[in-house]
């Protein structure tokens, strides 16, 4: 009866999710993501190795030696065998270490901090979780847009990572790997796209009541001039992205529509990172200095010291 | 500041109907159960006999009663939000707006683990501990009582934020900076922090006292290396206790400055650091599963023993497996964030530690298939639910080894993925050990068996409801779907949905049979009585004396010379044998300063969430004013006579005799 209800649940389940993972994880699009789903899978095989055996084992055990089976051997007082002992702590180490060395050879390999090798020059996103909404800045174009991300197929994206102010996660399941976005910390991700598609983003770490609404596509474009084509048009939209009009962006706000930025101040993304810096020494003034709206209006004449001191290039145009 | 601080009438939630509902509800069994009391004239009883007893047996049944109250408040919440997710499909905003809905999914973590799992492990503990290992008590009876209502006291504020104001939107976890006052202003979070500390004393004060207990008050005979494994991974669990709730009062207490006394521990501003926070909680919150398993561990070996009707196989390598997860335990934690960005050294060793975890538990599994092995195993109740248990948690601990990998784990984390991955090693594990202990040791503690038939119901609802409400979980993870979404919009993901809200309401159908079995069982509890205190033909010392036990548990000490004492004393023909004379008892006297205290505390705890400090002065100041002067009462203790010991242990020893010859 229970292995019958089990099998047929698990049979069904996987008949089920295989024929149904369109747009998750078991479905990506990116080599990040790609190399993860197979490592689930190596994983999960070798695994199987050990938990099925003893998932029929418990059973016929139970099926075998249950009390009614007056003819099967008895023994009350048999409580300990080498040989047993020895086996039942081998198995699981040899699995252990075998998964092991997958596990440390495949985390430095998927390291998300690992520039992506081989497929030229990267991209760069600077990406701000806001409450509740994504801002993508792009350094090299100068633009900037708000829940949606646009970048070339097979270029890698390199995102340079903050929040605003509560911490989120950056992820793109079908692309690959997420990382979390905190206040006042820079952290980062590599990406590529292996084809062309809208793939859809959000934050996967609860950050309060518009979280469900932090969305947006992420949509890889078939070739650099589409991509070149699309910063264009944003350039030529007008809408600029002052550190004024930040202040007024990162108030509240849920299921923000998609926005454009024809122009980005510089060195918006280091400011972000870098404000909670700005009252450093200065603690008897913390509540003046360290109001998140006030101390935005003066950060524009420190922006440009900030940017002197940045340790990253910002901007090649 | 008005005379009642931030409380006034605007916060009870008058518009909300979900919750005036509930509340009437609430007001209305309250009031027949308190008329039932006194038409019964209970009233009396319940305070001399319950509220202020020392006694570990009744303090472990109130523990657990106390989890079963908490687990239909617990999973009244976990239908909610499946019911949420069902209708909140396809962009539907669905019933509960995220307000109330992240209040609800907060409460349920906090509630299961903190008030509905920690009661009834430590209930089972308490019921079975000092029993097993041939003692009288515990070695603080008062303690134990004040430990109790600390707990309790968690549990009444955690229900207080019911009606007054609200709960925490943090999730469980409660990370800064959204648990900061910048992003959470309300007094959700404060009734997290108080609910939890007084808890968490009460916790810590619980493995303090049976740590003791273990070390100093077995019986003669008993070498560490022959107590019961059921007192072993209690131990375990103690030490793991005593060594991380420490931290978690510790990170509450910073959280506590952070938001009372504007100090910048895990704040944005001023140098705080958000992930110091992160790395404590989870520094207690990893040894804190282990906390709930181990002691499951030891409720199923001593099942699979008992019903197999063989020796445990493997006890040496049970004691240093458990030792092992134990510490194993505490060198895991940064698997909860790989995805925070730590170098890849670090993510792989912390991977690596949590799958060497796998080795220990592996090696138990192995041990119980060993002990049912040329055994004669009685497939009753008890045992469905360790069979059921090696089967789901085998799972659970498959799709654990696979999160610990980091390169899967920047996929799965804190997607459905992992929510179904902890239900199907605390529901599995945990919970389906505690279910099986409680029906193994219900008539130790009650006397009376539970009724068969509704014991089988229940255990096959929750079964097949488990795995229909968490294997589409485990699907809409590789799916892409990520936790704590208030609504969806995605048809793929509907079907999953809904078949997952289906599940629980098998569970509920589960939950539903126990109480049935409460209820036939306590009907025809004549006919299920159980007169020797042996129903199981059990191994150990606990089944050594009436059910249920005397007060002073055993007439005179026995000595241990096997790790299935019982069995050995029956073999040997010394069970149930009367004695010429008895010695006096010396016995611990009940006492209300335990009750008092804890009062006193919850004043202090509900006034310092409302800021009302004229009252926190006073409920601080009285409990501590109580507890001095229980520290001056001289007459706290009594003596037993023999001729009552004579007389009781005459009788049950008869009725064994018989039972034993038939």
């Amino acid at each position: 009866m229970l292995i019958r209800n089990l099998c047929n649940i698990a049979v069904a389940s996987t008949v089920l999710a295989l024929s149904g993972c369109k747009g998750g994880i078991l479905d990506p699009k990116g080599q990040i993501g790609i190399d993860e789903k197979n490592l689930i899978i190596i994983a999960t095989v070798l695994m199987l190795l050990v938990v099925i055996p003893v998932i029929v084992m418990t059973l016929y055990f139970a099926w075998k030696y249950r009390d009614t089976q007056t003819h099967e051997i008895y023994a009350p007082k048999w409580a300990h065998s080498n040989k047993i002992e020895a086996i039942v702590w081998a198995v699981p180490i040899v699995i252990v270490i075998i998964l092991g060395v997958i596990t440390w050879q495949s985390t430095q390999k998927l390291d998300p901090y690992k520039p992506i090798e081989g497929k030229g020059k990267h991209l760069t996103v600077e990406v701000v979780s806001l409450n509740w909404k994504w801002l993508f800045i792009y350094p090299e174009q100068g633009i900037a847009t708000v829940n949606e991300l646009v970048f070339p197929a097979n270029v890698p994206v390199e995102y340079k990572i903050t929040s605003q102010s509560t911490m989120n996660s950056f992820f793109i399941p079908q692309l690959g790997s997420q990382i979390y976005s905190m206040a006042g910390m820079e952290t980062k991700l590599h990406l590529i796209a292996n084809e062309p598609g809208t793939f859809k983003g959000f934050s996967a770490n609860y950050s309060g009541a518009g979280f469900t609404g932090m969305k947006f596509n992420a949509i890889a474009t078939p070739t650099q001039a589409d991509f070149d084509k699309w910063v264009n048009t944003i350039k030529a939209g007008g809408n600029n992205l002052t550190h004024a009009n930040y202040v007024e962006l990162a108030k509240e706000s849920e299921n923000n529509p998609v926005a454009y930025y024809a122009k980005v101040d510089d060195g918006l993304f280091h400011t972000i990172v870098m404000k909670y810096m700005q009252a450093h020494g200065d603690m008897n003034n913390k509540h003046h200095a360290m109001g998140k709206h006030e101390h935005m209006s003066n950060s524009h004449h420190e922006t440009s010291e900030h940017s002197l001191a940045s340790s990253h290039g910002q901007g090649e145009e | 500041m008005s005379f009642l601080g931030k409380l006034t009438l605007d916060a009870i939630p008058f518009h909300e109907p979900i919750i005036m509902v509930t509340m009437a509800v609430i007001a209305v069994v309250g009031l027949i159960i308190a008329g039932l009391i006194t038409k019964y004239k209970k009233w009396g009883v319940l305070w001399r006999d319950w509220i202020t007893s020392v006694d570990h047996k009744r303090l472990g049944v109130m523990y657990i009663l106390l989890a079963l109250i908490m687990l239909f408040r617990g999973f009244s919440d976990a239908i909610m939000m499946r019911a949420q997710l069902a209708l909140a499909t396809s962009g539907a905003p669905g019933y509960l707006p995220p307000e109330h809905y992240d209040q609800i999914f907060t409460a349920h973590g906090v509630i299961m683990i903190i008030f509905m799992a920690m009661p009834f492990m430590i209930g089972l503990m308490n019921i079975v501990l000092p029993l097993q290992i041939g003692a009288r008590d515990v070695a603080f009876p008062f303690l134990n009582n004040l430990s109790f209502w600390f707990t309790a006291s968690g549990a009444i504020l955690i229900n207080l934020s019911l009606i007054f104001g609200e709960f925490a939107k943090t999730g469980w976890v409660a990370y800064p900076p959204l648990s900061e006052l910048t992003f959470s202003p309300g007094v959700g979070v404060d009734y997290y922090i108080w609910a939890l500390q007084i808890s968490g004393l009460g916790t810590l004060l619980t493995a303090v006292n049976f740590l003791v207990t273990v070390f100093k008050m077995r019986a003669p005979g008993m070498t560490l290396m022959k107590m019961p494994i059921f007192t072993w991974t209690c131990t375990w669990a103690n030490i793991l206790i005593a060594a991380s709730f420490p931290i978690l009062t510790a990170v509450l207490a910073m959280l506590t400055l952070d938001r009372y006394l504007d100090f910048h521990f895990f704040t944005n501003e001023a140098g705080g650091n958000a992930m110091m926070y992160i790395n404590l909680f989870w520094a207690w919150g990893h040894p804190e599963v282990y906390i709930l398993v181990l002691p499951a561990f030891g409720i199923f070996s001593e099942i699979i023993s008992t019903f197999a009707g063989k020796r445990l196989f493997g006890y040496k390598s049970m004691v240093y497996a458990s030792g092992a997860i134990s510490i194993l335990g505490f060198i895991v934690w940064l698997h909860h964030f790989f995805t925070m960005g730590s170098s890849a050294n670090v993510n792989a060793f912390f991977g690596v530690m949590t799958m060497v975890i796998a080795v220990p538990t592996g090696v138990k599994l192995f041990n119980w298939l060993f002990t049912i092995y040329r055994g004669r195993l009685r497939i009753g109740v008890p045992v469905l639910w360790t069979l059921g248990f090696m089967v789901t948690f085998t799972v659970g601990g498959m799709t654990g080894v696979l999160l610990a990998i980091p390169g899967a784990d920047y996929v799965l984390h804190n997607s459905l993925f992992l929510i179904a991955h902890f239900h199907n090693t605390i529901i599995g594990g945990a919970v389906f050990g505690y279910l099986a202990g409680f029906v193994f040791w219900f008539p130790k503690a009650m006397g009376f068996k539970l009724n068969e038939r509704w014991g089988k119901a229940s255990f096959w609802c929750w079964i097949v409801g488990f795995f229909v409400a968490f294997m589409p979980l485990y699907v809409l993870g590789f799916l892409g779907m990520t936790r704590r979404l208030n609504h969806t919009n995605n048809p793929d993901w509907n079907i999953w949905l809904y078949i997952a809200a289906g599940g629980a309401v098998i569970i509920m159908f589960g939950i539903i049979s126990q109480a049935i079995q409460l209820y036939v069982s306590f009907r025809d509890r004549e006919a299920l009585d159980d007169t020797t205190g042996d129903p199981w033909n059990g191994h150990t010392l606990e089944w050594a004396t009436s059910s249920p036990p005397q007060v002073y548990n055993f007439a005179t000490i026995p000595h241990v010379d096997d790790i299935d004492t019982w069995t050995d004393m029956k073999e040997k023909g010394q069970a149930y044998q009367d004695k010429a004379s008895y010695s006096p008892i010396h016995m611990p006297k009940n006492t209300a300063s335990g009750v008092l205290i804890a009062a006193s505390l919850t004043a202090f705890c509900f006034a310092m969430i409302w800021h009302i400090w004229w009252l926190a002065g006073l409920g601080l100041v009285g409990a501590i004013a109580l507890f001095i002067q229980r520290c001056y009462t001289n007459d706290v203790d009594y003596y037993i006579q023999p001729d009552e010991i004579a007389d009781t242990e005459n009788a049950y020893n008869s009725n064994g005799k018989k039972e034993l010859s038939a």
